[in-house]
């Protein structure tokens, strides 16, 4: 019993049969699963699995039917530019930089419902220490930055919006393995600095690796789900996911 | 002053006038393009409009200048927002072509109702005193200098509100992609809105300041002045600010400068055929760029 209350104060996000449609055409159906404060949870599956439906789902542009709670907030009725503020972050697929401002002002857009001058400094430092490279390209155009500093910029601009729930949308995707391994180790610090992340990855390996829990989808469905260690060795996700 | 100077010189501040009208109003197409890759094809009636709202405060509730202007402005600012909302908006997502139509039919609209409401030309008060300036043969009007100046004023505050404040970063945002805006906590909608009024109220300001110059204004007056402003912003580089005023006064030049050497009813033929050669050498115009952006 203590432990069942125990995982309600702990759950952060529950999503309960969710179901997306694109022009007609079932993207997601009956999707549930929960993340609890603290987690690295990873959504694993192959391209056209829904993933990205699920992360926009939540982030309120796409609409759904089913039910999203967030810190016991049903985001349902939520426009869009609300949610950031109520403490979700999202970096989504393709990095979703504006490539004609600088990266200062990507940086400085996130903090768009930020009233709190001083923090925001604070932040900004945190950003530039995580990320040295963005500091040197501050007053850059962003478009000219390469695939790894647009990547950086990404997650750099979520954590302006000081987040307690980070969504991250592929950041592996396009990136040299040492880029990979570099992003995956920002993960875990902010994850460790006391964010809870939820990460779609096409790179199973590697996200079931720092992941605390994870559900494979297929076809718009969970098909399973453990612990991120767990799946490493089960034969099914090894077979279709680890190329082993 | 030589004769051939004081000609030059006052063809050039002649060309600064008209440039300065055709930037205020090319500035609400090339706002609105950019944020909603859409050609806004009611934006010169808009202009109209304001030019009889200027008249309507001058002669029915007798102000004078600053609060005509002023009214003007803010009455102009809401029709954009207005029209943005029942016409646009629910067109968002639709094909380009029905938003350019819907564009199309709103001028017509505004052009008939105001055609309804008022037959006949209406004339336009001097509501400045209008002092005129000998400058060593050079003749310069107050007036002149007020639309010059209150022009280049309102382009310097526009340009400083794009560049240099939060709701100008997030206009240039949604012009780059709006997808992903909201994730940044930005209202969207309201973005737009605003832009539409700073874009409409700027062609009232132009049509309460052509109405002082040219002072019989009637509902169709906005269509050639409209389709200028728009030619400036294409020459410019449809979707750039600093273009759009470039190319006003680019327009506004070659338009004075082709009335000195040929007869007036060659004006518009002369000046469109230069314009299109320079969209032929530059088809992004003057200060456009064929966008290339990173996956």
């Amino acid at each position: 019993m203590s432990k069942v209350i125990g995982e309600l104060e702990n759950l952060q996000l529950e999503v309960r049969d969710l179901d997306v449609h694109y022009d007609g055409i079932r993207a997601l159906h009956g999707v549930s699963f929960t993340v609890l404060k603290g987690e690295i949870v990873t959504l694993i599956g192959a391209n056209g699995a829904g993933k990205t439906s699920i992360l926009r789902a939540i982030s309120g542009l796409t609409p759904y039917t089913g039910s999203i709670v967030f810190e016991g907030r049903d985001l349902q009725r939520v426009p869009a530019h609300q949610i950031v503020g109520m403490g979700i972050a999202h970096v989504p697929e393709g990095r979703g930089i504006f490539g004609n401002l600088t990266v200062q002002e990507n940086l400085r857009l996130a903090t768009w419902q930020r009233r709190d001058k001083e923090e925001i400094e604070i932040d900004y430092d945190r950003v530039f220490t995580i990320f040295p490279r963005l500091m040197e390209r501050r007053d850059q155009p962003s478009g000219t930055l390469s695939g790894g500093e647009q990547q950086m910029l990404a997650v750099g601009r979520a954590l302006m919006s000081r987040g307690r729930l980070l969504l991250l949308d592929e950041p592996s995707m396009g990136l040299a393995p040492r880029l990979v391994r570099e992003i995956f180790r920002v993960i875990q610090d902010i994850n460790q600095s006391g964010v809870t992340v939820l990460l779609v990855e096409q790179n199973a390996n590697m996200a079931l690796h720092i992941a605390s829990r994870a559900y494979v989808l297929e076809t718009g469905a969970v098909i399973l789900s453990g612990a991120g260690r767990e799946l490493l060795g089960d034969p099914r996700v090894k077979e279709a996911y680890l190329g082993a | 002053m030589s004769d051939g100077i004081v000609y030059w010189l006052q063809q050039i501040l002649n060309a600064l006038q008209l440039g300065s009208i055709y930037a205020l109003i090319a500035l609400g197409y090339t706002m609105v393009y950019g944020i909603l890759t859409m050609i806004n094809f009611a934006h010169g009636d808009v202009f109209m409009i304001g030019a009889f709202f200027c008249f309507m405060a001058a002669t029915m509730l007798g102000l004078p200048f600053a609060p005509t202007l002023l009214l003007t402005i803010l009455g102009t600012a809401l029709l954009g927002v207005v029209i943005e909302r029942l016409a646009y908006k629910p067109l968002r997502n639709a094909p380009r072509v029905s938003a350019i139509i819907t564009a199309l039919g709103v001028g017509l609209f505004l052009e008939n109702f105001t055609l309804a409401l008022a037959p006949y030309p209406k004339h336009i008060p001097p509501l400045l005193e209008n002092v005129t300036w000998d400058l060593g043969g050079v003749s310069l009007s107050s007036l002149q200098v007020i639309i010059i100046c209150l022009s280049l004023g309102l382009m310097i505050v526009l340009d400083y509100v794009v560049h240099r404040t939060p709701v100008g970063m997030a206009m240039r945002a949604i012009s780059w992609d709006k997808t992903f805006v909201p994730l940044m906590g930005i209202p969207v909608n309201l973005i737009i809105s605003i832009t539409f009024a700073i874009g409409a109220g700027l062609a009232g300001a132009a049509g309460t300041m052509y109405a002082l110059a040219y002072p019989v204004i009637d509902p169709y007056m906005g269509i050639m002045v409209g389709w200028k402003a728009f030619i400036s912003a294409v020459v410019g580089g449809i979707g750039n600010i600093r273009g759009a005023m470039i190319g006003a006064f680019i327009l506004g030049g070659v338009e004075i400068m082709v009335t000195a050497f040929f007869p007036s009813t060659y004006r518009d033929f002369v000046a469109f055929s230069l314009l299109m050669l320079l969209i032929m050498i530059r088809p992004y115009g003057i200060l456009g760029q064929p966008r290339t952006q990173k996956v």
